[in-house]
């Protein structure tokens, strides 16, 4: 089976869907009309971009090129953590927690996916590296942003509550014990519903490309099955590390609640 | 027995302070609100970030860890805060000390912190405190919630566990008959400065 072509006319019946939607917004003064014809047109233009960038980048295979396309594709995931948070950390924290997390896991994941369970040669082979990264990334950043916005919210919310623990010899770790595991819950709860609901409620976009694109099923499931395994992982342990670093950076040297370190 | 020493400290809104509170002396603090008291007491514990060092029973605070001193330097804030459902999620043990000396029985532990008035939120963050066994205490107002019966329990807890503890007590408090009674020194807080505080 061959992939039918999408030509601009199927697209616009489409983006129709959205202008109606975006005429109900204003006609019952929702106000989320502009909000929703900005991201409408930032998808259309990024994805057409990155349409763009991987037909060049998938003729070229260059290390170099696509080692920078990596790179930037972490940056903006490390920039939406920050966004996404209410009470950020002042200066470089801020965007450097979320981004060296999803860093360590995102990155160190898709290695092992590529060498070890795939076993694509070469290993940065962009078909296979461009699209794991992506969709790890874009996973394990959700979570990511969950937990660090549950851990600096939380910490804000019950300061008392940590202080007392600090006024009565607790050292840093014991008083945000508390807070640092519900946020970590928080963060993966998110994957486990995901994992939870996969195949019965919801067929999972990797999936659902892969059969269109004309693969057998039962393959497109097994690649969909490693895929949401190794976004759990993704997710548990970059939510760790970022929820760890978090709420060290939270204490200063005589372990010191330091709230004055957000935002 | 400890004593506290403070040296060149420096909090928000005071000059560096020289002082030294003897094993089981009493001294009080008074001033208007806003003037640095809740903060001086606050930078002893070193809660917040300061200038200049301080020492209990010789222990530098520069030279341990931040909860090696608190756990040394009990500090009682005016405000008491309470991270379980219920009392003895906050005191150890089955019996804990003191207890008794300020009214409560044994089934207040199973009380839901809730429930509780100010008062015996004030009272048990003394039992609280005092079940770390600090060697110095830094008292914000712990009877400004009380009534007389239960002040006078409080002021003769604190006594008690200074005389027995020999315990260095620093002690904020805005009624001048309770600063003449239980203070061996007093001082006031005026332009930044600590000045000794007389009776006539």
């Amino acid at each position: 089976m061959e992939l039918i072509q999408l030509s601009p006319w199927d697209l616009s019946i489409a983006a129709l869907l959205v202008l109606a939607l975006a005429a109900i917004s204003w006609r019952l003064h929702l106000g989320i009309e502009g909000r929703l014809l900005i991201a409408t047109v930032r998808s259309v233009l990024q994805l057409m971009l990155i349409g763009l960038v991987l037909k060049a980048l998938f003729a070229q295979s260059n290390p170099l090129l696509i080692g920078a396309v990596t790179l930037f594709m972490l940056s903006m995931a490390g920039y939406e953590v920050m966004a996404r948070q209410q009470r950020r950390f002042k200066g470089l924290w801020g965007m450097g927690i979320g981004t060296l997390s999803m860093f360590i896991s995102s990155f160190s994941i898709t290695l092992l996916a590529l060498h070890v369970v795939v076993q694509v040669e070469p290993w940065y082979t962009p078909q296979y590296l461009i699209p794991l990264l992506g969709m790890l990334l874009g996973n394990t950043m959700t979570g990511m942003a969950i937990a660090l916005d549950n851990l600096t919210q939380q910490a804000w919310q019950r300061r008392g509550a940590i202080e007392a623990k600090l006024t009565l010899g607790w050292n840093w770790d014991n008083a945000i014990r508390d807070i640092r595991r519900d946020a970590l819950r928080a963060g993966l709860i998110p994957i486990i519903n995901a994992m939870g609901a996969a195949g019965v409620v919801s067929l999972p976009g990797m999936m659902t490309g892969q059969i269109l694109a004309g693969s057998p099923p039962m393959d497109a499931a097994k690649y969909q099955i490693m895929i949401l395994m190794l976004i759990a992982g993704g997710t548990g342990l970059g939510a760790t590390f970022a929820v760890w670093l978090g709420s060290r950076r939270l204490f200063d040297k005589r372990e010191r609640l330091r709230l004055d370190r957000l935002r | 027995m400890p004593s506290l020493h403070l040296y060149q400290f420096q909090s928000l809104g005071l000059d560096p302070i020289d002082l030294t509170v003897g094993p089981g002396e009493c001294i009080t603090l008074a001033g208007p609100s806003g003037c640095g008291k809740s903060l001086l007491l606050r930078a002893i514990a070193d809660l917040d970030p300061h200038e200049g060092d301080a020492a209990i029973d010789g222990l530098r605070q520069s030279r341990i860890r931040g909860h090696e001193w608190r756990s040394r330097v009990g500090l009682l804030p005016a405000e008491s805060h309470w991270w379980g459902d219920r009392v003895r999620d906050h005191l150890p043990g089955a019996e804990p000390p003191h207890l008794q000396d300020l009214g409560f029985g044994v089934d207040s532990l199973d009380w839901s912190i809730a429930r509780l008035s100010s008062g015996e939120k004030q009272r048990l963050a003394l039992i609280r405190l005092l079940a770390g066994q600090p060697g110095a205490l830094l008292l914000d107002e712990p009877t400004a919630n009380l009534d007389q019966k239960t002040g006078q329990w409080v002021e003769a807890l604190i006594d008690t566990y200074r005389r027995e503890k020999g315990a260095a007590v620093i002690w904020v408090s805005h009624d001048p008959e309770q600063r003449e009674r239980v203070s061996d020194r007093a001082f006031l807080i005026e332009d930044r400065m600590l000045r000794c505080e007389t009776w006539n």
